[in-house]
């Protein structure tokens, strides 16, 4: 292939709209970086670590839509990542191959999320986390009740043969898990792309910056509200239906748990909460460093990663609240002014 | 009909602590407009400074108490100035988080110190006592529990209604600027109720461990029912608070009576009720 250069064709009065080659390059080396991981990770320990990273990316993707861009703090995640391993499990059982319970069963916790939405969407800051806090409780209260979902006991996904359709492979080498859940978070991440790219995003940050000022401009904000939580709700069960896949289990404790609603949504925030990039970033670092703290440096009960999450926590938002990627970014700048 | 008596008894008991917990955590929402999400993990480090005192020096809890609730208001005075005061400008999603991250870290550093093994103070004082009244049976260790959140309780409140110092806390949460202007130092009185909230922590942990067992989860529930009643009691109001509290271990007493499972649910669904009907809560203005 021979290299043209291209004379400029636009006239002076068009400018020539800019290519952001620098966001293409930046995609492109994620996206290098990613594959490479595949191939490198020759462990199982470090290709579980893959798998869950990006597991957690997906989930936290879709807690940052309403979260990170329309700004409502949302701590019962945990619900939508559940009703994805639940609702897959109970219908991989009655026969369905796992791909096809992913859509339906986002769509069932979308409508969890419009039910949970029409309460809560009248509470603002404090008030909506703690009113979705309480409702994530609730279920987890429940669910240990209800017979049909295997109360205290949880469910098992039944046997499967290994093969693509049915989302089962090999757990001894866990690489063909790792590049199915690459490929998820890419779909989930191209969606949630041209979700918020036109004026749905730029909505939903004016509802985060200033609600009675987007509304004041003409902001539907009630309804750009429903849409921010019907597609977080349904991206976040997505991701629970891929965990359930590699688990095969579920139980009240592991799906629904506050710390899973808490890690989901601080995943996000240290990564960098209304960033595209925040909640992969932020997955990547918090489930190895939680992975490798548990696996060599825990002696009989005495874990560190709680700690070690904590303080990370806190330093992060201390030193720049808009999270690691903005870090990475200042950081960068600095760098290339100095060069 | 006992059956029932009893189970309001107990609730009634529980709910005493769950205000005095309720009282702290308002008193900071109120003053810093900020939600301490780690306040239930204050109730358990209270815990353990209490277990520790007995466990090193055989220091009864009633008499850890003082000691629980001076450790724990130089542990948050401590917290505001380290990582509280730095996000006090930030976006409430920077507050919200710093706090779950507190809580996060104080849950982990318990855990590698002590393990998540279950402790239990052996034979407090309090124990043996057991009180019969119709029928109606009290154990010592609730009756120290109630009285005493109920004490510490009112004296927070007298505190912050009826001293100088109390009022120009209330001023800082009404009114910032306002308050500077009058000379009050914001900065000093977000201290103070942090102080103080870590007061009521620590006189309600010192109190608890006389009947319940102490890990790094023991403050969960406390935690998540402060925050209720404080988002039931209305924002900024100790009373509100302090009686949401109370309503709140009445209603978890009854319903345990009949659906032992549901006890929590119950509690949560009281307040999701009133989130509907009182969005504002029930004593709040806003």
């Amino acid at each position: 292939m021979t290299a043209v250069e291209a004379p400029p064709v636009t006239s002076p009065e068009v400018p020539a709209k800019r290519v952001p080659w620098g966001r293409y390059a930046g995609v492109a080396a994620v996206a290098v970086l990613l594959i490479g991981y595949g191939v490198v990770a020759e462990t199982s320990f470090s290709q579980t670590i893959g798998v869950l990273a990006l597991t957690m990316a997906i989930a936290a993707t879709g807690w940052n839509i309403l979260g990170g861009y329309a700004g409502q703090i949302s701590f019962g995640h945990a619900v939508f990542f559940g009703t994805g391993m639940y609702g897959t499990t109970l219908l991989v059982t009655d026969g369905w191959s796992p791909w096809l319970t992913m859509v339906p069963i986002a769509v069932l916790a979308a409508l969890f999320g419009v039910l949970i939405g029409l309460p809560t969407f009248r509470l603002r800051g404090h008030y909506f986390s703690i009113a979705t806090l309480a409702i994530g409780m609730m279920v987890m209260s429940i669910l240990p009740n209800v017979r049909p979902l295997g109360a205290t006991d949880g469910l098992s996904v039944p046997f499967l043969d290994e093969g693509f359709w049915n989302l089962t492979f090999s757990l001894r080498d866990k690489t063909e898990y790792y590049y199915t859940a690459l490929g998820l978070f890419a779909v989930a991440t191209v969606v949630t792309w041209l979700f918020l790219r036109g004026k749905v995003g730029s909505y939903l940050e004016a509802i985060r910056d200033d609600e009675f000022a987007a509304a004041a401009v003409g902001v539907p904000v009630w309804r750009y509200k429903m849409y921010a939580v019907a597609m977080s709700a349904g991206l976040t069960s997505v991701a629970g239906s891929f965990h359930v896949m590699f688990v095969t289990f579920v139980d009240p404790a592991s799906s629904s748990d506050l710390s899973l609603s808490t890690a989901i949504a601080l995943i996000a925030v240290v990564g960098g909460a209304g960033s595209m990039w925040g909640p992969l970033l932020g997955a990547w670092l918090v489930i190895a460093l939680q992975e490798y703290t548990r696996t060599y440096l825990s002696t009989t009960g005495r874990t560190i990663d709680l700690m070690m999450f904590g303080a990370l926590i806190i330093l992060v938002v201390v030193v720049d609240p808009r999270g690691l990627v903005h870090l990475i970014g200042r950081g960068y700048r600095r760098f290339v002014r100095r060069s | 009909m006992i059956d029932l008596l009893q189970a309001l008894t107990n609730g009634v008991f529980l709910g005493a602590v769950f205000a005095l917990a309720a009282v702290g955590l308002s008193l900071v929402f109120g003053v810093t407009n900020m939600v301490n999400f780690a306040h239930g993990d204050f109730i358990m480090l209270a815990m353990y400074v209490g277990f520790l005192c007995w466990s090193l020096a055989g220091i009864d809890p009633l008499f850890a108490i003082p000691i629980a609730a001076v450790t724990l208001a130089l542990v948050a005075v401590l917290i505001y100035g380290g990582i509280i005061r730095p996000v006090l400008g930030s976006t409430q999603l920077a507050q919200m988080v710093v706090t779950f991250g507190l809580l996060t870290f104080l849950r982990g550093v318990v855990q590698f110190a002590f393990t998540a093994d279950p402790r239990r103070v052996e034979d407090p004082i309090v124990g043996d006592v057991r009180i019969a009244v119709g029928g109606v049976a009290v154990t010592g260790a609730q009756l120290v529990s109630a009285v005493g959140a109920l004490v510490a309780t009112g004296a927070l409140a007298w505190f912050i209604h009826r001293t100088e110092t109390g009022r120009a806390l209330q001023a800082v949460g009404e009114d910032p600027g306002g308050a500077s202007l009058m000379g009050i130092n914001s900065g000093r009185m977000y201290g103070l109720a942090w102080a103080l909230a870590g007061v009521s922590t620590g006189v309600a942990g010192a109190l608890l461990i006389n009947n319940f067992g102490i890990d790094p989860l023991a403050g969960a529930t406390f935690g998540i029912m402060s925050f209720i009643a404080v988002a039931l009691g209305g924002f900024g109001s100790v009373l509100g608070a302090a009686f949401a509290g109370l309503l709140l271990g009445v209603v978890q007493g009854v319903v345990g009576l009949y659906l032992s499972g549901y006890t929590l649910t119950a509690a949560l669904g009281i307040y999701l009720l009133v989130l509907v009907v009182r969005p504002q809560g029930l004593r709040g203005t806003r």
